[in-house]
């Protein structure tokens, strides 16, 4: 077939793991969010109107050639924080900051110079690519739309990018319907490249493949990181895979960040309750029965029209007592370390 | 012809309940015939649970839907044997296989919102299930079974959730009144196909505890269809991996997930992202995609994706392989592979993983 | 089992769902949806014989003039020296003879084949501009009310169910002799292109809603695809984006009812001609000429039978072609 995995060609497997480089320590960040927010209003035919607060004031950032994790179940609003820094959705408040340019409501025309370097990948192979059009034109729309004109043409360059992401360059003229899942998740990375962004917002680019496919795509996404130094906002609901991804990892919960930190940190020693009963649900190939000393959160996570006062994770949260009902915890580090953390009764001990 | 049947352990050597024999399900489409399951064996015993793993495509859910009866009889070419309770359900009418539906087999789906009727409230698709296998029963012995059920699930306050519509239930509620309505008649069989997918890793927890807490207490054969190892790890008793509508491997879940056989069993755990272990090494994915169900490859369906077809002289790219026993008692698998060869490789294949 | 719809979704589930359409090697060389369609047009019985019908037809209407000149006899020539004293025409079923096809008129004794090419003609004309009219309005409403949505699609739904609630034919009784007296006077004979452009317009009015209905559907269910947003993320205007991004992907629908479209402006333009405010008589008419003949039902069943037996043809072909591209273009499994 046409998927050419560069590592694994050889007959001995996992015996030369490529390790994923460490950013560089640059200061400046490439995208800062600040007291990000958005708010639907819903329209229900029996009940008030109502306003869902999808995403209620999210800060954080990526610098350049890293990538940040963004971690929590459906709901939580990681998806639309993702459309709002790739502008496809209007932020309700909050700044969005990009190489040093505040892009919050840039519309537009101004909006065309912003699109070469912001790009984002779809959870869905299936309905992010037009089944109107050969992948060729697919890949190649981005550089027509913004009037790039590389070297040898629209068609060379093109047959360069399907040979990046591990595609065939003779498929030029084919349809998406006749791909697989894992193929057509191919041509909407390599659609992201064209137009040689800084910034990817990758939206669960692998949680709709096979569990075997789901590694090619990693593997690649880690080795266009590697290759030419992309910074990348994973959103992503698994937590394995984002391990194997971030360098940081930010969680989030109804809208707001809970914990935020190096991936280390973040998993070797998680604070707050949320973060190790996430962690904790993971099912382990590994152990198998297990259900030993595993966190059982009771219910489902509240909705996000009417969030619970206070800390919005008490009323799933065992060390709740009455401070989180009245006083929302911020995100605060702890003996100095980079991890933030919000909660008022964090985790000290690591977990067993 | 038929390949062996595992042998049941000595502990349990009474029937299983469900005995699946050289299963075979074919169906016709525009492009060609689909050749979704062929020549499938296993069996599950009362109380015990079958994970049922592979890949889209790979007859998985295919094989589980013909034990209910649930394939279209006009395009659909069935054959083999399907004993429930010692009853062959391979062509039986319509009419027996629905009396069997609900009272002695039933089954969960992915998505409980496309599977739960959205314009009647869960109280009465519960206590209508009730009602189709206990016709005698009165409205408000229904009702009393139903609220029962409902709180055996886990739901807070039923009598208040009881007239309730589907919608205004969240995903993991939503599972639960599915299991509720697939347990009131306390079939024998259950039949889960993908029954966490769509949900939360914290209500996934959940949903399998709880389906593990209501297995001891009816003592049913549960059939789980999953995708996730992390899944089979934490509640399977034996293991049967698909792969383009053969069993390529099966066993107990310790044989199956610790000393796997079939390199496409290998290629699944190492491909699994988990949470120990090196995060800054690549993953080990298997190359190629999935096989067309439509345009299998000759011989061995997985000798396009597999490291080591060319240890076989050739064999894996003409010969089917049969399922035979490797090793250990119960433990089978179907590769051309000497079992030396596979030891030696596999020594290979998965020590960095157990290692870290 | 009413109450249980896990049936059918297992069902569903057994069915096309079981092999995902995968990248089958490499004999299979770039089909596009459309090339798929036309294949399994082409296996279709029923679209090949109602396409072939529905081709000689508009050929034989393309062709009228040539018709005539081989034929010999021109659509209003008259033939009063092959009718009776009562005006009927001499022989057997309606003056049928080896000069005159189909036989002739009773009364003014006009060949009726040659003035059924003719008919055709004007009926094709008027119904296919009557089509491609309504749906290029119709497909342009809906897009920027399902694309654009907001006040835009609320204006336009509006404008929708107005045209929806006028009575067509009370309008078009009221309409069409009162824009012809406004232009032409009592006396003045009308061109025949005159009339047949009001008859456009009218059409017009009245039949771009449900096109406009159905593309915006289209449009408002395709908006939801991530391919529409990849499209934004990657900068593209408004106007690659209608016509390069979601119109490709809804010309099937549009197609059809494109195709089902053609037959029911035929019927109502036969409609309108019968009841006096469509075609008018000098000019050949399908309408027109059933109106005449049912005066004849009688006495010369003959007039009516030829005329009639084509529109029904006509109009059914168009259907059966219209049915057979739906299920070509959109089989159940589709995408």
């Amino acid at each position: 077939m046409t998927l050419q995995e560069r590592p694994l060609d050889r007959d001995a497997p996992g015996g030369t793991p490529v390790r994923q480089r460490e950013p560089g320590p640059v200061a400046e960040p490439l995208l800062t969010v600040e007291g990000l927010t958005r708010h639907f209003p819903v329209r229900d035919r029996l009940g008030p109107r109502s306003i869902v607060r999808a995403v209620d004031g999210v800060d954080f950032d990526v610098r350049p050639g890293e990538t940040l994790g963004l971690v929590g179940e459906s709901g939580c609003g990681k998806t639309t924080t993702g459309r709002m820094i790739v502008r496809l959705l209007e932020p309700t408040a909050g700044r969005i900051r990009f190489d040093g340019r505040d892009i919050t409501h840039t519309r537009g025309r101004a909006l065309r110079p912003l699109r070469r370097e912001l790009q984002i990948i779809f959870q869905d192979p299936y309905s992010s690519l037009n089944p109107r059009h050969t992948i060729g034109k697919i890949v190649g729309i981005p550089l027509q739309v913004n009037g790039v004109r590389p070297e040898g043409g629209i068609k060379r360059r093109v047959q360069e990018l399907l040979e990046v992401v591990g595609l065939n360059p003779e498929h030029y003229n084919r349809y998406p319907h006749e791909f697989s899942g894992g193929q057509r998740q191919r041509v909407g990375i390599a659609r992201a490249l064209a137009l040689r962004p800084r910034l990817i917002v990758a939206d669960e680019p692998v949680s709709a493949l096979d569990v075997s496919i789901q590694a090619q795509v990693v593997n690649l996404l880690r080795q266009l990181q590697r290759e030419l130094g992309l910074a990348f906002l994973f959103i992503a609901h698994d937590l394995a895979v984002v391990r194997h991804f971030s360098h940081r990892v930010a969680v989030m919960y109804l809208g707001r960040i809970v914990e935020i930190g190096a991936r280390d940190d973040i998993y070797r020693r998680p604070r707050h309750p949320y973060t190790r009963a996430l962690l904790s649900a993971v099912p382990d190939v590994d152990r198998p029965g297990g259900a030993t000393g595993r966190i059982r959160l009771a219910g489902d996570p509240a909705s996000p029209a009417d969030p619970p006062s206070g800390c919005r994770f008490r009323t799933r949260c065992w060390k709740a007592r009455d401070i989180c009902a009245t006083e929302e915890p911020t995100l605060s580090p702890r003996e100095g370390g980079t991890q933030l953390t919000a909660c008022h009764f964090p985790e000290t001990e690591p977990p067993q | 012809m038929a390949p062996p049947v595992p042998e049941p352990d000595p502990a349990q050597a009474a029937q299983p309940y469900l005995a699946v024999r050289d299963l075979t399900v074919r169906f016709d489409t525009e492009d060609g015939v689909v050749r979704a399951v062929n020549g499938v064996s296993f069996s599950v015993h009362a109380g015990r649970t079958l994970c049922v793993v592979g890949e889209s495509g790979s007859g998985k859910s295919v094989a589980s839907l013909a034990v209910l009866g649930l394939h279209d009889p006009r395009r659909t070419r069935l054959t083999g044997q399907i004993l429930v309770g010692g009853r062959d359900v391979v062509g039986l009418d319509e009419k027996r296989i629905r009396t069997m539906r609900g009272r002695s087999m039933a089954m969960i789906f992915q998505d409980p919102l496309s599977a739960l009727h959205p314009y009647y409230t869960v109280g009465r698709q519960i206590v209508e299930a009730y009602r189709v296998h206990h016709p005698s029963a009165g409205k408000a012995e229904a009702r009393r079974h139903a609220l029962a059920m409902l709180g055996r699930v886990g739901i807070p306050q039923p009598d208040r959730r009881f007239d309730r519509y589907p919608h205004e239930f969240s995903g993991g509620m939503r599972q639960r009144v599915m299991i509720a309505m697939a347990l009131v008649n306390h079939p024998e069989l259950l039949i889960a196909d993908e029954p966490t997918t769509a949900l939360d890793v914290t209500v996934q927890a959940q949903i399998l505890d709880l389906l593990a807490d209501l297995q001891s207490e009816f003592n049913t054969a549960i059939v789980l269809i999953t995708h996730d190892l992390g899944v089979v790890s934490q509640v399977a008793h034996d293991v049967l991996v698909m792969y383009g509508g053969r069993a390529v491997e099966q066993g107990s879940v310790e044989q199956v997930l610790r000393h796997p056989q079939h390199p496409y069993t290998w290629g699944l755990l190492a491909s699994v992202p988990s949470l120990r272990g090196d995060p800054d090494a690549d993953l080990t994915p298997i190359s190629g995609s999935p096989p067309s169900m439509i345009n299998l490859p000759d011989g061995c369906a997985f000798h396009p994706r597999c490291r080591y077809a060319g240890h076989t002289a050739g064999r894996s790219v003409t010969e089917i392989p049969l399922l035979l026993p490797a090793g250990e008692p119960g433990h089978l698998v179907a590769c051309h592979l000497s079992p030396a060869d596979r030891a030696r490789l596999r020594e290979r294949e998965t020590t960095p993983t157990e290692v870290a | 089992m009413s109450l249980s719809p896990s049936d059918d979704i297992a069902l569903s589930e057994i069915g096309p769902a079981g092999p995902r359409p995968q990248a089958v090697g490499r004999e299979l060389v770039g089909r596009s949806p459309g090339q798929l369609a036309w294949t399994r047009l082409r296996r279709d019985r029923t679209a090949m014989i109602s396409g072939t019908v529905l081709a000689v037809l508009f050929i034989v209407a393309v062709a009228a003039p040539l018709i005539e000149r081989l034929y010999g006899v021109g659509p209003q020539q008259q033939f009063q020296d092959a009718l009776d004293s009562y005006g009927m025409p001499l022989g057997y079923s309606g003056g049928i003879t080896g000069a005159h096809w189909f036989g002739l008129e009773p009364g003014l004794g006009r060949d009726i084949f040659i003035r059924m090419v003719y008919g055709l003609r004007t009926s094709l004309f008027v119904a296919v501009v009557a089509a491609v009219v309504t749906t290029l309005i119709g497909v342009a409403a809906g897009v920027l009310a399902g694309y654009l949505g907001g006040w835009i699609d609320a204006v336009i739904g509006w404008v929708t169910d107005f045209a929806l609630a006028m009575p067509f034919l009370i309008v078009a009784l009221a309409f069409v002799p009162t824009v012809a007296l406004r232009f032409y006077g009592q006396r003045e004979a009308e061109p025949a292109l005159f009339r047949v452009a009001v008859i456009i317009v009218v059409f017009a009015i009245f039949g771009w809603t449900s096109a406009a209905r159905l593309v915006r559907g289209q449009i408002v269910s395709l908006r939801e695809r991530e391919f529409v947003e990849a499209a934004q993320a990657s900068g593209v205007g408004l106007a690659h984006m209608l016509f390069r991004q979601l119109l490709p992907n809804i010309w099937a629908p549009i197609l059809v009812s494109f195709s089902l479209a053609v037959p029911s402006y035929v019927t109502n333009e036969a409609v309108l001609s019968f009841l006096g405010v469509g075609v008018v008589d000098p000019t050949p008419d399908f309408g027109a000429m059933i109106f005449r003949s049912i005066n004849y039902l009688q006495t010369d069943p003959a007039y009516v039978f030829f005329p009639g037996v084509t529109i029904f043809v006509l109009v059914l072909a168009f259907n059966l072609f219209g049915d057979s591209l739906r299920d070509a273009l959109d089989p159940k499994s589709s995408r």
